[in-house]
């Protein structure tokens, strides 16, 4: 256990310090520069350059980057904000992605779980039916195509809530966006779930807890719940960690004031260090989230363990 | 292989968009890229239809009020099937363009995909020892890296283009193949015909290409096609937030992109070609769920798409 966890452990440094160099080496490598400008003078982009540093050579620029960037301090923007702090600029969009991204893996994981209970419950009947139909068109919607298309419905034609984002009303904002994004979280765990809880609900331990008398609904909720959730856990981790740094697609789409639509913007105005900066920052979260989860599962299940290291 | 059900639906659906997508561009009477600024946002109409009050040119404003352009402008010979955009050029045109180019990028990509992860997986696991460590370690370490952060930095780079849209889609998809080679090396080299041709004095490359490889195709064919509608995705996100084919080519994101602009005044542009990326998706979903159910495998696969 312990050794897995070093290893991990270890795996995920390198995989931030691979994020750290090709984000360098590729920013160092990119068209354009942020001093675009026809009426600066050579002198002045020296000047310009000396005063970002960017006339050093490689290898120190990287050291002194992986640094800095790890320290924390992202560098400034050179072109959205003037010399703003990048940490900062992100600081100030991160709560909004942060809630709309956290409202969609909560509300996708409950509506996933419970549409795979229902489905398996009542496998091969009715409701079964209609609810895969619902997880099929959730998988092979696109999030930003459902956003557009619940924004046309329920924003722009029947008003019942703002097609861009409002500050001054923010969870009510938050809805259709939210729902856009955790429709393919729903269907995925919904599918899982259905998957395993049929497994289980013909296993041989249900049916002896269900000979000792126990009752129905505690059954369903209790026995076959704990043993069933596991795998649609596993799968949520990494949905949770791109949703909730921001959907650069939704937010582009609602106005959502967040990390994504902040992506979006540096990418189009050739902004480097805000672009890097954010692309660390889901990174680090990215490899976080799937750390604890592995972490997490490992705890919790002692049989994934060892199969698990054999495929490894 | 046995086509159930599924993959019969979906192969239709698949040859039907492809079939549109080869000759729909020669029907229309319009090139994807003329431009005629007096035909701009023209409503959808088509012959025939027209006669029953569909499709006949007439858009309601967002105001309520009725307008049809081709009235107005004395254009009655005028036919655009799905309308015209902001530039005056054939929509119809242009989502077949868009969904040709689209699926091109996509089956490019998964190709790349497929080649590098095949080569990859195989001389991990037919090699084993530390090769196989090392080049696994690389792997888990790249792995850890989204999907997104690599395809936004590598297209800017390049420069949006056919090559660098393909290229940023695979250099995460390949990890996924190789694994899957890999595994399927691992089991296949203790086998009694690898040994035969081994003890038979064959070199590594025959074994791998002439004995392993002809035994492992079909497997690594599927996963291929289940990587397409992913990369379709891929294609069409990275075009919507404006890393797409540059104008005036057209592909289905950079088409939903554009209708983006204009969609609340004029959804007629935005809905073909989100009709077209939606079908294909599907198209490929049930192809995939029938593989799965002839390999009976349960649905519910582990998926990776970062971007929400």
């Amino acid at each position: 256990m312990k050794k897995y966890i070093a290893k991990r452990l270890l795996v995920s440094a390198a995989s931030l310090l691979a994020v750290l160099f090709i984000l360098f080496l590729l920013m160092d490598l990119l068209p354009g520069s942020p001093f675009n400008d026809e009426k600066l003078t050579e002198g002045q982009l020296l000047i310009l350059k000396e005063k970002y540093g960017l006339d050093r050579p490689f290898f120190t620029r990287f050291l002194t980057y992986a640094g800095n960037m790890i320290k924390g301090d992202l560098g400034v923007s050179y072109s959205i904000a003037k010399d703003v702090p990048v940490a900062e600029l992100i600081a100030n969009r991160l709560p909004v992605s942060l809630q709309v991204g956290g409202l969609a893996a909560f509300a996708g994981g409950i509506a996933g779980i419970a549409l795979g209970m229902v489905s398996a419950v009542k496998e091969g009947k009715f409701s079964d039916g209609a609810a895969m139909i619902l997880t099929v068109l959730g998988l092979s919607l696109p999030s930003y195509v459902l956003a557009l298309i619940l924004s046309y419905v329920f924003g722009f034609r029947l008003h019942w809530f703002p097609i861009l984002y409002r500050l001054d009303f923010p969870l009510w904002s938050s809805v259709l966006p939210a729902a856009a994004l955790g429709a393919f979280m729903a269907a995925s765990v919904a599918r899982v779930m259905r998957a395993e809880l049929i497994l289980i609900l013909k296993s041989e331990y249900m049916a002896f807890a269900e000979s000792r008398g126990v009752p129905e609904r505690r059954l369903l909720f209790v026995h076959a719940l704990k043993n069933g959730i596991l795998p649609a856990v596993a799968l949520m981790a990494p949905m949770t960690a791109s949703m909730i740094t921001g959907s650069l697609a939704v937010e582009k789409i609602f106005s959502i004031p967040g990390t994504g639509s902040l992506m979006v913007t540096a990418i189009q105005s050739n902004d480097y260090n805000v672009v890097a900066g954010l692309a660390f920052l889901f990174s680090c979260i990215y490899i976080a989230v799937m750390l604890a989860a592995d972490i997490l599962y490992e705890i919790l299940n002692p049989g994934i363990r060892i199969a698990g290291r054999e495929a490894a | 292989m046995k086509i159930n059900k599924k993959m019969a639906a979906g192969l239709t659906v698949l040859a039907l968009i492809c079939f549109l997508a080869a000759a729909g561009t020669a029907v229309s009477g319009y090139s994807f890229d003329s431009q005629r600024i007096e035909d701009q946002n023209m409503a959808p109409r088509i012959p025939v239809l027209e006669e029953l009050g569909i499709f006949d040119g007439t858009e309601t404003l967002p105001g309520g009020e009725k307008r049809n352009l081709y009235t107005e402008n004395g254009k009655e010979d005028r036919y655009y099937w799905f309308g015209s955009d902001v530039l005056g050029r054939d929509i119809f045109t242009r989502t077949w363009t868009g969904a040709r180019i689209s699926l091109a990028i996509a089956v490019l990509a998964v190709a790349i995909d497929g080649a590098a992860g095949t080569l990859y997986g195989m001389a991990s696991g037919y090699f084993g020892g530390r090769t196989d460590f090392i080049m696994q370690r690389i792997t888990e370490i790249l792995s850890g890296i989204p999907n997104l952060v690599t395809a936004t930095v590598l297209i800017l780079i390049l420069r949006p283009g056919f090559l660098a849209i393909a290229l940023a889609i695979s250099i995460t998809g390949w990890i996924n193949v190789s694994r899957v080679a890999r595994a399927k090396v691992l089991e296949l080299k203790e086998k009694e015909f690898v040994i035969a041709a081994r003890t038979q004095g064959a070199g590594h490359l025959w074994i791998i290409f002439r004995e392993i490889f002809p035994n492992m195709a079909g497997q690594i064919f599927a996963t291929g096609i289940l990587a397409v509608p992913e990369a379709i995705f891929t294609e069409s996100f990275l075009a919507f937030i404006g890393l797409g084919i540059p104008a005036p080519g057209a592909s289905l994101g950079t088409m939903i992109n554009d209708g983006f602009l204009a969609f609340t005044t004029h959804p007629y542009m935005l809905a073909p070609p989100v009709a077209v990326l939606c079908a294909l998706m599907l198209g490929f979903y049930l192809i995939a769920e029938g593989l799965r159910e002839n390999a009976g495998i349960p649905g519910g696969e582990k998926k990776r798409r970062d971007n929400g």
